[in-house]
């Protein structure tokens, strides 16, 4: 059951050795233009199924997402593949145009990314309102106490646009935003001295936990992703893209490398069936259990970054770059969404709410729960599709601008 | 138009309500899978009380998903009162609740020493998560609380078994509960406390048609009796817990 759904898009092992020699002013090396890293596509597309199926209420079909089989999920997926598109679209309009002309191009996409964040609590806001106005049952009165932010909707429309407030699944975006920001900074260090960047990431990724750091959020509580542990994701994938997963080849291509990761995953996955099956956890030895939980998703806990290296490390190694399967038409709806994902993102947690909502409306039988989920998936790709054919006539009719723009590799727009 | 449509549907509902209410006292069709009612974790003091023929005293501390409106008696630990002397008629059960309305694990850890020198009961059953959930409270300070107040309520000489939030599909959108299920599994796990999985179960019920919990129900009849369903797995689950064989039972 593990097969498709855990493997994750990882670094490119076998770099493009041309575009090594081209860059090679800098510390950077960027692989070849419009040389489109498919596996990136197909598995941001992948993540993005997968959140969708994982916004959605529990059903069969969540058993086949990954979070089920390990400790990491398509979250991780998701920010590692966004810092390593980010970083190579925006490093090279940072070689190519220099910092300012980057540093305006990642601001205005960062201001999409805001702009899609607030029209999707549009749509939560309204859904919330009819909720509050349509449901009363005295089972949940405690439950619907959640709806009281409605009436201070001065307070809250304030907070959600200062992205203190967010409701449940909206998390996400915030964190790209975030992210985004510090892209710059990042990019700036990066050019010249990328391990010095991913070692000063991974030190306030330590310092964080250590003190506890983060985003305080409205009415109460923290961000639910902190950014500034997840940021050690994005700066891993952005460092991967600038060359790291070059340098890294030689590790990841050895037999040890495999088997630990192998090793690793093997036990992680026992670990999570204990959730489902309690008996197991007779032979999981007390310590290793107060020492290991809770594994915290907030704070990207070492043992889901772990999980994911783990992950990534065997995905590259047994899915090459120029594998043939990528250009097979059955995973082509997935690579349509991959190469979207601004756009299929912010679709997927749409189609979120409305399931839920034609759920509860619907009376939630399983006949109706496969039928949200595989027509959200298709309206997914459908939109992707539309897209994609929208972008190629757009492009058509423009000029050629040459080899600068490309910068749907980094999720559209 | 809408209201008047609304009117019709409150009206026939009344109807048959009433016309319900014959059959009120058979018991709703709600099973549970054996695994959901089983625990690793046993109940030494419940055991010990039965087994010497002393009354066991249960205190609920919870929240107001422990309540329905202000009728006590078919909440769901009237009905596991009730379903324990059903089961057990030579033993005394003695029934104190405690709700919290608003409170998080943390404001309640911080009433137990007082609240437990006052009662001295056999077991505790703490439901909680629910307000924590709600007001998205750091996960790791909710895991701490109910660690604390787990150890105090065990330091008072009573058993304890936790109580996770309700299956809420309405308000999945809304509350976030899956990391406050798995810190509350944790600290269960780590103390050698038994789980009651209140979410697992109403999930289980919601999935097998037993109950519409998505209904806009606007009557008290729908959980009154989820409330009864409650309180009868969870005469099965603590008796399962305190191995309180046919002997006890007979």
């Amino acid at each position: 059951m593990t097969s498709v759904a855990d493997r994750v898009a990882g670094p490119a092992v076998a770099a493009d050795a041309s575009a090594r020699e081209k860059a090679a002013a800098p510390a950077v090396s960027l692989p070849a233009v419009g040389e489109r890293e498919l596996r990136l596509d197909l598995f941001r597309g992948l993540a993005l199924w997968l959140i969708y199926i994982d916004h959605l209420p529990p059903s069969l079909l969540t058993w086949f997402t990954i979070r089920n089989y390990g400790f990491s999920d398509a979250t991780e997926i998701f920010i590692f593949i966004s810092g390593y598109t980010a970083a190579f679209v925006y490093g090279r309009a940072m070689l190519e145009q220099g910092f300012v002309v980057a540093t305006a191009r990642i601001l205005r996409r960062a201001w999409q990314i805001y702009v899609a964040h607030v029209f999707l609590f549009t749509i939560f806001l309204a859904e919330i309102s009819y909720v509050a106005n349509h449901f009363e049952n005295p089972l949940y009165s405690e439950e619907m106490g959640i709806m009281d932010f409605l009436k201070q909707p001065d307070v809250t429309i304030v907070q959600a646009l200062l992205l203190r407030f967010r409701p449940v699944n909206m998390d996400v975006l915030p964190l790209y935003i975030v992210l985004m920001l510090a892209l710059p900074l990042i990019l700036a260090l990066m050019r010249f001295k990328p391990d010095l960047t991913l070692a000063l990431s991974a030190l306030l990724y330590a310092v964080t936990l250590e003190f506890d750091l983060n985003f305080s959020s409205y009415p109460s509580g923290y961000w639910v992703f902190n950014p500034l542990a997840w940021q050690l994701l994005f700066v891993f994938g952005a460092w991967c893209a600038l060359g790291g997963a070059q340098r890294m080849s030689r590790i990841l291509s050895s037999r040890i490398t495999l088997w630990v990761c192998l090793a690793y995953l093997v036990a992680a996955f026992y670990v999570t069936l204990t959730w489902y099956v309690p008996q197991m956890s007779h032979w999981l030895p007390k310590q290793l259990e107060q020492w290991m939980y809770p594994i915290d998703k907030t704070d990207l806990d070492v043992l889901r970054f772990a999980h994911f290296l783990a992950l990534a490390a065997i995905t590259v190694r047994i899915l090459p770059r120029d594998w043939p399967g990528l250009k097979s038409r059955w995973l082509k709806p997935l690579l349509l969404c991959g190469s979207h994902s601004l756009e299929i993102f912010c679709l997927g947690v749409f189609l979120a709410f409305a399931g839920h909502f034609i759920l509860a409306e619907g009376g939630g039988s399983v006949a109706l729960h496969a039928l949200v989920t595989v027509c959200g998936i298709l309206i997914m790709w459908g939109v992707a599709w539309l897209i994609s054919w929208y972008k190629h006539e757009a492009d058509k009719s423009a000029p050629r601008k040459g080899a600068r723009g490309n910068a749907d590799l980094a999720g559209g727009g | 138009m809408r209201s008047g449509l609304f009117l019709c549907v409150a009206l026939l509902a009344t109807i048959s309500v009433a016309g319900a209410a014959r059959a009120e006292d058979a018991p709703a069709v709600c099973d549970v899978p054996a695994s959901l009612l089983e625990s690793q974790s046993s109940l030494p003091k419940v055991a010990a009380a039965a087994k010497a023929g002393q009354p066991i005293s249960i205190l609920v501390i919870g929240s107001r998903s422990s309540s329905i409106g202000t009728d006590p008696g078919s909440a769901y630990p009237a009905r596991l009162q009730a379903a324990l002397k059903d089961k057990l008629p030579q033993v005394t059960v003695n029934l104190s609740v405690e709700i919290q309305p608003g409170k998080t694990a943390e404001d309640v850890t911080g009433t137990l020493v007082k609240l437990m020198e006052g009662k001295k009961p056999t077991l505790v059953i703490w439901q909680t998560g629910t307000v924590d959930a709600m007001r998205s409270i750091d996960p790791d300070d909710f895991r701490s609380a109910v660690d604390e107040g787990v150890v105090a309520l065990q330091n008072a000489g009573a058993d304890v078994v936790l109580m996770n939030p309700q299956y809420s599909p309405r308000t999945e959108t809304m509350i976030s509960v899956p990391p406050y299920l798995d810190n509350m599994r944790a600290v269960a796990q780590q103390h050698d406390v038994p789980l009651f999985d209140r979410f697992a179960i109403m999930q289980q019920w919601n999935e097998q048609g037993d109950f519409d919990l998505f209904s806009a129900h606007h009557g008290p009849e729908l959980a009154k009796r989820v409330h009864d369903c409650l309180g009868r797995a969870l005469s099965t689950f603590v008796i399962g817990a305190a191995h309180l064989g046919p002997a006890q039972q007979n």
